[in-house]
């Protein structure tokens, strides 16, 4: 069985908790005694219905304020898969916590209300998820009990939505109409709307086809840590542990070593349990190699005719994520892969509105929740690839040396 | 397959802590979760020892199988155990200890695990809490940062992106870090069946004599006695947590093996916590409130 991490995005006037609810409730998932502490609260709070949006909201703020602030996570399971769900927050003013819960997941959700229509969350949604690379997205549009489950409805938000999105990196987009409120579609097929022909979100969710998202062409081993017992049992071992960014390797390959260039070959590759006879994304493993070669934290092993690029000048996506401005040039940490080195943002290229995707080349700050394409210089080399081949290998986070928050994200383009 | 990936985020996790940081510390309690966060900690580095020491926070009221459990699986790794004290904690008049009928030493924990990890200038630990146990632990980070008084700040958590985790840190500031963040109470289960991993015999079913306080049955104790209308009987019981015998609540059970245990996990619909632990029915928010002191 394996594991499928899928992000939501939205607020609760989308209906996005109760579609949470539902699927959690309908696939059995809910726990009867944090369901009875929901129905219990929404009682005190005179609810005129349990108010599933609770079971998510998890802080004492949330609750009070009836709004997703931070991302909650979730675990549920099917017989054929299991789930972790990343419930994010859909507020403009919490996009870096929506980032956070989508940088991992292999599948969102985005939520539009068939009486509304598209509007600029959902674009605002669209883009950043497609931003972060996030193989596959499902639109569920939701709310087609108020609309008479009009079939025409659907093709209109559905016809709007793919113009949006096939200005974007997204390849695989499926749409939904569902009535989360009274579970159409969203477990098993409606009764309601006979001329859909897809199956249901939770189908859909169980038999997306994930394995292929991975990289596992271009070999990328970023060395984590160095194990060298020096004991008598082992005297001689060297090892050097990490996890796989892409590519598959195995004993015997030849490999080369970055930053130096040299080549060698696998000698052993050694798994949680044992030597292995391969190494794919994303199991952290520890490679012996052939050679006694320098080896150290921070660099990467590859392919000798499939290297990734060794850069100082980086341009970049980035989202910003503190209230402090950022006003290039700016000396900031950049930490990537395994290497965490200084940086300097020299320049703006523009900010992006993404509600219009409009490009300000005439913005000089960004503030916290903006996006902008960034040029920064590095003092040691990235061992680098475009996030569009590997998030891993293509990703960085910006840290405030002053007051060490993590205060960007930035894709590699 | 599943629980590979798991065990591969987990591991990585283990690893980038020994790399970023000087003075990490495993927080190891003897329960469930912590036998298999050690087990993962023991593969990270193999066939080097694992590079650091393990915590235990000592309420006073821990079940003696337990302690057994701990010390011989520090003789088994030999490895360094720090015992922090909540007793120590009282004597040196640290923290006062409750009294009344619902006193437990559970709250006071979190004094001693500051103290310890001040003591030991530890600047990272290792803790074993999952997502799935409580709505408050579904929120937090897996590397989550504490101020210099051991403070979680759930308002102002770091971004964390990928797999990129923000280690740094000022002087007297410290990190926890939840390497089984997505695991659920079925994968520990699971991971303990497929390697054979030991784990103290009050997880199996067993005769006890408990009573019964706020839907929950507490096991006969010398820390606290039954109020004349709790009648103490024998019932065949085992713990789904392992926590203080004053609050950790046993479940009626007959599973004597971990397949009987993962059956029953499996097919249960009461939460781990909901089940067993009454410091978490104090109120709505109870382990928030206790996790922004400085809770595990």
């Amino acid at each position: 069985m394996d594991i499928l991490r899928f992000a939501t995005a939205g607020s609760v006037d989308d209906g996005k908790s109760t579609l949470i609810g539902r699927l959690l409730y309908d696939s059995k998932s809910t726990f009867t005694d944090r369901l009875e502490a929901v129905e219990d609260v929404s009682r005190r709070r005179g609810d005129e219905y349990t108010n599933l949006a609770l079971l998510m909201d998890g802080l004492r703020a949330e609750r009070e304020q009836g709004i997703t602030i931070d991302v909650a996570y979730g675990y549920f399971a099917t017989p054929k898969r299991k789930f972790i769900l990343a419930d994010t927050p859909g507020h403009a003013q919490y996009t870096r916590n929506m980032v956070t819960g989508a940088s991992t997941a292999d599948l969102a959700i985005v939520l539009v209300d068939a009486t509304k229509g598209m509007v600029e969350q959902s674009r605002r949604h669209t883009f950043l998820l497609g931003l972060l690379g996030v193989p596959h997205l499902v639109v569920c549009v939701n709310k087609m009990d108020l609309v008479g489950y009009d079939q025409g409805v659907f093709d209109r938000i559905r016809a709007e939505f793919s113009a949006f999105t096939t200005r974007m990196a997204t390849r695989d987009v499926t749409f939904v109409p569902i009535s989360a409120l009274h579970g159409d579609n969203v477990v098993s097929r409606s009764a309601e709307m006979p001329w859909y022909e897809g199956g249901s979100l939770l189908h859909h969710l169980e038999n997306v086809h994930i394995s292929s998202d991975r990289n596992m062409v271009d070999v990328r081993f970023p060395v984590q840590y160095v194990i060298r017992p020096q004991s008598s049992a082992c005297p001689d071992y060297r090892g050097y542990a990490g996890q796989v960014a892409g590519g598959v390797l195995r004993p015997g390959d030849e490999v080369m070593h970055l930053p130096s260039g040299l080549t060698t070959r696998v000698a052993a590759i050694d798994g949680p349990d044992g030597p292995l006879d391969e190494a794919t994304p994303p199991m952290s493993v520890v490679l012996r190699l052939a050679d006694n070669l320098d080896v150290s934290r921070g660099d990467m092993i590859c392919r000798p005719h499939n290297a990734p690029a060794v850069a100082q000048d980086i341009d970049a996506m980035v989202v910003w994520m503190s209230e402090r401005a950022l006003r290039p040039p700016a000396r900031l940490l950049l930490k990537h892969t395994t290497r965490t080195v200084r940086a300097v943002v020299r320049e703006m290229r523009y900010r992006l509105d993404v509600n219009t995707l409009r490009r300000d080349t005439s913005a000089t700050e960004l503030r916290c929740n903006e996006i902008s394409r960034l040029e920064l210089r590095v003092t040691q080399p990235l061992l680098c690839d475009p996030y569009s081949r590997n998030r891993l290998t293509g990703s960085f986070i910006l840290i405030d040396e002053e007051t060490n928050h993590t205060v960007g994200a930035g894709v590699i383009n | 397959m599943s629980l590979e990936m798991l065990e591969a985020e987990s591991i990585h996790i283990i690893r980038e802590v020994a790399s970023e940081f000087e003075r990490p510390a495993l927080l190891f309690s003897g329960g469930k979760d912590s036998i298999v966060m050690l087990r993962l900690a023991e593969k990270a580095f193999r066939p080097a020892p694992m590079p650091f020491a393990l915590v235990h926070v000592d309420t006073g009221h821990n079940f003696p199988e337990v302690l057994d459990y701990r010390d011989k699986r520090v003789a088994e790794l030999g490895v360094r155990l720090i015992v922090a004290s909540v007793q120590d904690s009282i004597d040196a008049g640290r923290v006062i200890e409750p009294t009344g009928r619902r006193a437990s030493r559970n709250r006071l924990q979190t004094t001693t695990l500051l103290d310890v990890i001040a003591e030991h200038r530890f600047d990272v630990a290792f803790g074993g809490a999952r997502r799935d146990e409580e709505k408050a632990r579904a929120k937090e980070r897996i590397f989550s940062f504490r101020d210099e008084v051991g403070q979680w700040d759930p308002r102002n958590q770091r971004p964390e992106l990928w797999n990129l985790f923000n280690t740094r840190i000022r002087p007297g500031e410290h990190i926890r870090v939840f390497p089984l963040s997505n695991w659920t109470e079925l994968d520990v289960w699971r991971y303990i069946a497929r390697d054979e991993l030991d784990v103290p015999p009050i997880y199996f079913a067993h005769r006890r004599r408990v009573f019964e306080r706020d839907g929950m049955l507490l096991a006969e104790n010398p820390y606290q006695s039954p109020d004349p209308a709790e009648v103490v009987s024998e019932a065949t019981v085992r713990y789904r947590t392992v926590g203080d015998m004053t609050c950790t609540g046993a479940v009626l059970s007959g599973a004597r093996t971990v397949d009987d245990i993962i059956q029953e996990v499996a097919t249960t619909r009461i939460t781990e916590r909901g089940a067993t632990r009454a410091d978490d029915r104090t109120s709505e928010a109870a382990m928030e409130d206790r996790k922004r002191e400085g809770y595990f």
